[in-house]
């Protein structure tokens, strides 16, 4: 068995894990990525769609192109890629991270970095998830699938579908899959606002036609052999209107009922998650409760722009070149969720630097506004015209703003959204 | 044997866990036989959804043949697990008393147990269940333990048994759903819906939900298979809630209850329910039985989540009467009725071989062993059971093992090439052989993948390819 040796492995080699590795790459550290599917690019490469990029590249682009413009960067460094290899174990030894991975090419081999920096993405909730009841024909996809399916296989998964959940990939799939010739009957949200972001809903809904049922519960998927239909339920206030359930005829449904990270090898590894997020708990450098293991983009926490993710994800690689030159932070406050807030990365900060924030509402609401609290006492108080859970909210705070934690033996600072 | 006549010594209808140990176990004889089944592959009726227990041989009363058959059953596991290639393990049952009402039964499954001979039975205080159990409730008061009971992946063992049997001889003919059945002189001509037909002097009616439907086509015996749906749900392998055990509760007077599984390939099992359905092809799961079960199991041990859940699903007992009805017609000739093989049904199913070898015997069929009969198949390697180094050893040999096709179970291309190299073409049959799409993203990430290896092995269009057979196809069209 191989065994090779760097300064930092990626594992993912999507948009989180190229723009991590360019980084450690940046600052002269040797680093390999480890990416499971035969080329870099993660999901984004069945992302045909426009919309990526407006804040990296100030431009419009596709999944593609955005994930292209990371790969040509990622080969003019010295960053070995490993596609088609797949991380099995993750084992520490000592201050060393050991990496079994699996390729048809090599056979195991054994990569060894005393940085390592988690970039696996998420994947799908599932019909079993969300416990939808009824039968089990063939036809019950996940919006991603479909999206593989049309996009790089060229398949058509159905021709009626129905989409259940609002969430991004599921609007996206609802124009894909009408401008491919299919009628796509209704998306079928049990919220009463969508799970996707509002120009997704414009443009990919209201834009064709398709109707949105909010407030509507899934309760039977039904057909024998191939999805025949499925039965929605209106919800009112909290209960569920069973006389005024109604089916709609289907051969598909597809599904885009929520991400969840994919933290498995993580937890194997002893990381320790965040509930709330799926994700690892990570310090103000983005590392989680593994020395030296860090993590960054979907792995971490959903989010719901590309641009998002590869920032953060520099972030880490910046954090993990530091923690390999032997900084670390002098201190640390707590960040807790306050009223209103599902969650907020990271769970640390360091108060002599500059940190970047990103959180979840829980509710929606126009003329918002976003608290900060350092110890009890407002420190910042932002206006917002509009929240809502699936619109992620980012935040700033430099020394200048935790000025009052360096002094203080033991600080906590709290976000709320009033 | 005649190699492709249509005329044999038996005809098995039904390659479900108890029509497959009968083909096996007469494929050592000097026998021709045929093993037919009316959905696309084998073990895709009840033998597909169900608990996968090897059960400890204290629920039923000897009086009963299918206690016999258990017992006698139960013991023949560890010799077919080392003969064929199906993951079994002899983890140990215990009965859980929540309540101390609960203890005059396990009393009771207690004597039964040892009235039967159940090796190792153990009646246990609170203190012996919770150490041979951590993860049960605090509020066990005691139970019962028989270090016997197992788990097994049911339809890998059909599969298995499948394969032996037609490794020796037996000819499987699937998508054969019998229409019509007739006695010419000391032979049955039994016809199938598409036309095919099929000669034997003797017939074994192993039709699980539909032995009703076959012994009448056969103009035997009247009687009535009812459905009873069990549910489950199926929980991720790193819940916490995974006990070292099969945990049953104290069983009513109608089912052995809901229990919680430690499959044998690592995720937890909790269900079944038990309600009577009038359709037999009626596999949906309900929101209200869905919810009663992760109550139930809660309340033997509280660390299930529902937050584990990957899937649900269900299956249909064949239910009959109280008991297992294998005997000769008494009214059609040559035909040996297999009906109501219910729980413990598995468990028996080793047992049933023997039992219905034995009847056809007495039936004046004519038993020669084979002197070449092999009774073994060879093992595929599991990149999920392996070491890394096993590993590296095997992507030496064959490169598809370093191809990583289903992330959440860990199998390979090599491995899904071999299922449908075995037979295994439909997206629901390489599910069952190598656990692909059976994890946690239920084939989020690997069905199009298992797609394209299934067009590449079998040269099959795309709206050839099915998830369980006919009417099942998974594409709609081609851009």
């Amino acid at each position: 068995m191989k065994e090779m040796r760097y300064d930092s492995v990626v594992i993912g080699g999507g948009a989180a894990g190229m723009a991590a590795a360019l980084e450690l790459a940046g600052r002269g550290l040797s680093c390999a990525v480890v990416e499971r599917e035969g080329h870099l690019g993660g999901i984004l490469t069945q992302c045909i769609h426009n919309g990526f990029g407006l804040i990296e590249f100030n431009e419009e682009l596709s999944g593609p192109e955005f994930a292209e413009r990371f790969e040509e960067k990622v080969r003019k460094t010295a960053i070995t890629p490993f596609c088609g290899t797949t991380v099995i174990e993750m084992e520490l030894e000592g201050d060393e991270k050991v990496l079994s991975c699996v390729s048809s090419e090599l056979g195991v081999v054994r990569l060894r970095a005393k940085a390592v920096v988690l970039a696996m993405g998420c994947r799908e909730r599932n019909r079993g998830n969300i416990r939808i009841p009824g039968s089990r024909p063939a036809g019950v996809y996940t919006a991603g699938l479909a999206q593989r399916l049309v996009n790089i296989e060229g398949y058509v998964p159905g021709k009626d579908i129905v989409i259940i959940g609002s969430g991004d990939i599921g609007l996206i799939m609802a124009r894909r899959m009408s401008w491919v010739g299919c009628k796509v009957h209704a998306v079928v949200e049990i919220l009463p606002y969508p799970s996707g972001l509002t120009r997704n809903i414009v443009q990919c809904l209201n834009d064709f036609g398709i109707p949105l049922y909010l407030s509507h519960l899934t309760t039977d998927i039904y057909g024998k052999d191939r999805v025949e239909g499925v039965e929605i339920t209106p919800i009112e206030n909290g209960a569920l209107m069973t006389e005024k359930a109604f089916k709609i005829p289907c051969d598909t449904v597809l599904l885009s009922v929520g991400l969840v990270p994919e933290n498995e090898l993580s937890k194997k590894m002893g990381v320790e998650i965040n509930p709330m997020t799926n994700g690892p708990y990570v310090d103000s450098s983005l590392m989680t409760s593994v020395p030296g293991v860090f993590a960054a983009g979907n792995v971490l926490h959903v989010h719901d722009l590309v641009d998002y993710v590869v920032e953060e994800a520099r972030r880490a690689g910046a954090f993990a070149a530091e923690w390999l030159s032997g900084k670390r932070s002098q201190k640390e406050i707590r960040v807790k969720a306050g009223p209103n807030v599902r969650y907020v990365n990271q769970s640390r900060i360091d108060p002599a630097r500059d940190n970047k924030l990103y959180l979840r509402t829980l509710i929606v609401k126009n003329d918002a506004v976003l608290e900060v609290k350092l110890n009890n006492k407002v420190i910042r108080q932002a206006r917002k015209s509009h929240v809502q859970p699936s619109e992620m909210l980012s935040l700033s705070l430099g020394p200048a703003d935790l000025e009052a934690a360096l002094q203080a033996p033991d600080s906590t600072l709290e976000i709320s959204i009033l | 044997m005649k190699q492709g006549s249509d005329s044999f010594d038996v005809a098995v209808i039904g390659a479900g866990v108890s029509g497959a140990n009968i083909a096996r176990r007469l494929s050592a004889y000097e026998l021709d036989v045929a093993l037919v089944e009316k959905e696309a592959d084998v073990s895709f009726g009840t033998s597909k959804a169900n608990s996968g227990i090897v059960h400890g041989g204290f629920h039923h009363n000897k009086k009963y043949l299918k206690a016999r058959l258990e017992l006698q059953g139960a013991m023949m596991f560890d010799r077919l697990k080392a003969e064929l290639d199906f993951p079994f393990e002899r983890c140990g049952i215990v009965v859980a008393a929540m309540h101390e009402d609960e203890m005059r039964p396990i009393e009771q499954l207690y004597a039964q147990g040892v009235e039967n001979g159940v090796i190792g039975i153990e009646m246990c205080s609170r203190e012996r269940m919770l150490e041979l159990e951590p993860k049960l409730s605090s509020d066990c008061v005691g139970g019962l333990y028989a270090p016997g009971g197992g788990i097994v992946e049911p339809y890998r063992f059909v599969f298995s048994l499948v394969e032996n049997a037609e490794k020796n001889g037996v000819r499987v003919v699937k998508g054969f759903k019998v229409a019509s059945a007739r006695r010419e002189g000391e032979r049955w001509t039994v016809a199938a819906a598409d036309g095919r037909t099929i000669k034997a002097r003797y017939v074994v009616n192993a039709a699980g939900l539909y032995a009703d439907e076959v012994s009448r086509i056969f103009g035997g015996e009247e009687f009535e298979i009812k459905a009873r749906k069990g549910e489950y749900y199926l929980l991720d392998r790193l819940t916490k809630c995974k006990p070292e055990r099969v945990v049953f509760p104290v069983p009513t007077s109608v089912s052995k209850g809901m229990l919680v599984i430690p499959t044998v390939e690592g995720t937890v099992l909790i269900g079944p329910t038990a309600t009577t359905v009038p359709d037999k092809g009626d596999l949906s799961t309900t929101r209200v039985e869905l919810d009663t079960i992760l109550k139930s199991a809660r309340n033997m041990i509280p660390s299930v989540s529902e937050t584990d859940v990957i899937t649900s699903f269900a299956g249909l007992r064949p239910c009959l009467e109280e008991d297992f009805y294998i005997e000769p017609s008494k009214k059609a000739p040559a035909l040996i009725q297999v009906a109501g093989i219910q729980s413990p049904g598995l468990t028996a199913s080793p047992a049933i071989g023997e039992y219905v070898k034995d009847l056809l015997k007495k039936e004046g069929l004519k038993l020669v062993e084979k002197a070449d009969w092999d009774p073994f198949v060879r093992k595929v390697p599991r990149a999920k059971d392996l070491s890394p180094f096993e590993l590296d050893e095997l992507v030496k040999k064959d490169p598809a093992y370093g191809e990583i096709v289903c992330r959440c179970e860990r199998v390979t291309e090599a491995e899904i090439v071999e299922a449908i190299r075995r037979g295994h073409v439909t997206l629901d049959g390489i599910k069952y052989f190598t656990r692909a799409q059976m994890g946690r993203c239920q084939g989020g990430f690997c069905t199009y993948k298992i797609l394209k290896i299934i067009m590449r092995e079998t040269g099959m269009g795309w709206d050839e390819i099915t998830k369980r057979g006919e009417g099942s196809s998974v594409l709609r069209g081609e851009l």
